[in-house]
């Protein structure tokens, strides 16, 4: 049977792929070049038989994210880079109390208003330290209208799995580019639901180690009655300051991500194989520097694309190998130098590491990337 | 006979944190007999609150228990009932969490007129972080933030509900315990936004700092000042300076949040 296929938009794709990981709950506050994921899924949800709300601001939504989730609905909200700044402290709530959720970020230029409707790489910095205190992190960052739909889907797996908010993030270019996509038929990717506790009720304990890495979480109105806070606590969730439960805690919880990052870290690579000079891109600048990677390699250029779809945790190994087998990476984003701070402090000197930036508002074209490999050839 | 509560505390979870004379005790009290008056089946409870002395309530009680953020707890509970219609839902937490950084989400789940019952404990000040001035601390009063006195003019919490649009509203205060668990249970029973503001005390950090001998003074305050409303329609304004009005304030019926989306539902899918 042939699939169903569409010309859609970006962020049509990412409320889509929602819909498909078995998202039940939405809430949100519109903020522009994210709104459609909220309007398409203001359409979607209630036909499912799930749940959208618009809240009073951003921070409301990310706390209203984290209240669906502990029913067991998967949840989602849907924002930009001024939206996640509000939803900080939340976001790091849901770290220390472990409710899965999925945060959309469709990134625009500029600290605080910036340029609302221009494209941005400018909050995969914030996607990881975006909160207070010490914590772990996951970050996808998919380039295309076809792979929005995936890695939501994604992202909700590896929520559920892993306990753990998690972001996509991609820039206003793809969220409102139009592409042809391919519908995965139910069954076809797969769907990961949170795992049901193990115990009865009377023995449950949210944050039982003993259970696993990922403690499973009960929901809200099973028939488990249990605590949760954003205070440190011990395994049965009541709060404790007791040094070796606080440390125990929050090494687990930055260990669960560090432990499977090669579950988590997904990446593809361009030609790599005999390159001299690496460019490493995500995002839609990622396609601008596979078509300069074409171009160059017609010129007998021996480049290639290194094309991270999680940058957090940071895909460290391959770039580590792949550092010490080129003479330059060049790393190139929407921004005035953000990952290119992990990718050199992962290189360890092994490579020249340069950075190819740009705010202005204007995708990083092909001829400004080749160009900058030109330069460090 | 002397009323069961432990079966509603969680085992080896007391002796609680509040201070000796705190009024939060005595609202806590009143919730746990509303509950047991309204039956309500304690695994499909959840009880949200934000950060304070008074957000420390739930921890205590045996249900689904969410302490969130600074201010945030309408707003999770908001999350929970949307997701899960059929739980109740109660909220509780300090004059500060709810009304100053939470005051946002305050008036908006009084618009939305979810059905929950939010309890707050307004003890005009900030108890937890020792004693600063909140939006509900009495104009001229001392607070470690106002050694001068407070310049401030003051949020009257029942009226800020009323005039967001919560269908029941309610005031009685830490002096009338028999108030406050009737309030809660009509609250509870009330299908909407019920808002349940209990004037409290919190003779560390405030009833100190305004001559406020022991904690016997202030329950006498609240005693002497609270004016059922009934009461107050035969006062005249000068007889009513500095009282408060207690009892049901406000009750209307309006459609609810968490049934108006399920008529959502229905036409979605084209029911
Ligand atoms: C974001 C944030 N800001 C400030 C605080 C500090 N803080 C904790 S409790 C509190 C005030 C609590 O006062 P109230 O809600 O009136 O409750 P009470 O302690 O008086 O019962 C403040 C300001 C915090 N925890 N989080
Ligand atoms: S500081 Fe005040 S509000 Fe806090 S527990 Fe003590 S008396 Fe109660």
């Amino acid at each position: 049977m042939a699939k169903k296929v569409a010309l859609l938009q970006g962020n049509q794709a990412c409320a889509a792929g929602a819909i498909y990981a078995g998202a039940k709950f939405f809430a949100g506050y519109p903020i522009t070049p994210s709104t459609e994921v909220a309007e398409e899924l203001s359409n979607e949800l209630p036909k499912v038989g799930g749940s959208f709300i618009q809240m009073e601001d951003e921070i409301a939504a990310m706390a209203a994210v984290i209240g669906g989730s502990l029913t067991g609905a998967k949840s989602i909200t849907a924002t930009s880079g001024p939206g996640v700044s509000l939803k900080q402290e939340l976001i790091g709530y849901a770290c220390i109390a472990e409710v899965p959720c999925v945060i959309i970020n469709v990134m625009r230029g500029g600290p605080s208003t910036g340029m609302p409707t221009g494209p941005g790489q400018s909050d995969v910095m914030q996607a990881m330290w975006g909160t207070h205190g010490d914590h772990a992190a996951i970050a996808l960052v998919p380039s295309t209208v076809q792979e929005i739909f995936t890695e939501t889907v994604r992202a909700f797996n590896l929520a559920e799995k892993y306990r753990m908010p998690v972001q996509v993030l991609f820039d206003e270019i793809v969220g409102h580019m139009r592409e042809r996509i391919e519908f995965p038929e139910p069954g076809e990717l797969e769907v990961i639901d949170r795992a049901a506790p193990t115990v009865g009720p009377a023995e449950y304990k949210p944050y039982d180690a003993t259970k696993g890495q990922v403690p499973p979480l009960a929901a809200f109105g099973s028939g488990y009655k249990f605590h949760v806070t954003g205070l440190n606590k011990a395994a049965d969730g009541f709060p404790t300051t007791k040094a070796e439960y606080v440390d125990a805690e929050e090494r687990r919880q930055i260990n669960k991500v560090k432990d499977n990052a090669d579950d988590i870290v997904k990446f593809e690579e361009y030609l790599t194989e005999d390159a001299e000079v690496v460019i490493w891109a995500y995002g839609s600048t990622a396609r601008s520097a596979r078509y300069a990677v074409n171009e160059l390699r017609k010129e007998g250029v021996k480049v290639g694309l290194f094309r991270p779809l999680t940058i957090w945790p940071f895909p460290e190994k391959r770039t580590f190998e792949l550092a010490k087998q080129c003479k330059a990476i060049v790393v190139a984003e929407m921004n005035l130098g953000q990952m290119v701070l992990e990718v050199e402090r992962v290189a360890k000197g092994n490579c020249v590491v340069v950075h190819e930036g740009r705010v202005d508002g204007e995708p990083i074209n092909p001829g400004q990337i080749a160009a900058k490999v030109k330069e460090v050839l | 006979m002397s009323y069961d509560y432990e079966k509603s505390i969680r085992p080896g979870k007391l002796p609680h944190i509040w201070c000796p004379g705190c009024g939060h005790g005595i609202v806590m009290k009143g919730l746990i007999r509303a509950m047991d008056t309204c039956g309500l089946d304690r695994t499909n409870t959840a009880i949200v609150s934000g950060i304070g002395c008074a957000s420390r309530l739930p921890g205590y009680l045996d249900a689904c228990t969410l302490h969130t953020a600074h201010g945030r707890a309408a707003a999770f509970a908001t999350g929970v009932k949307m997701a899960k219609p059929s739980m109740n839902v109660i909220v509780c937490g300090g004059d500060g969490d709810g009304t100053a950084i939470g005051g946002n989400h305050f008036i908006h789940a009084c618009r939305r007129n979810i059905d929950m019952t939010y309890v707050v404990m307004n003890n005009f000040i900030y108890g937890m972080t020792g004693g600063q001035f909140s939006p509900c601390t009495p104009t001229g009063a001392k607070a470690s933030t106002t050694p001068y006195g407070n310049p401030d003019p003051v949020f009257d919490i029942s009226k800020l509900a009323i005039g967001a649009g919560a269908t029941f509203v309610a005031r009685t205060t830490a002096a009338h315990p028999r108030e406050i668990d009737k309030l809660i249970t009509m609250g509870i029973k009330h299908k909407g936004m019920a808002i349940i503001e209990v004037l409290d005390d919190c003779p560390t950090t405030y009833g100190r700092r305004n001559k406020f001998r022991s904690v016997v003074d202030m329950m006498k305050h609240l005693k002497a000042n609270a004016v059922p409303a009934v009461a107050a329609a035969k006062m005249t304004a000068e007889q009513l300076q500095g009282k408060f009005l207690t009892g049901v304030l406000f009750q209307e019926e309006r459609p609810e949040y968490t049934a108006q989306y399920a008529e959502v539902i229905k036409r979605a899918q084209g029911a």
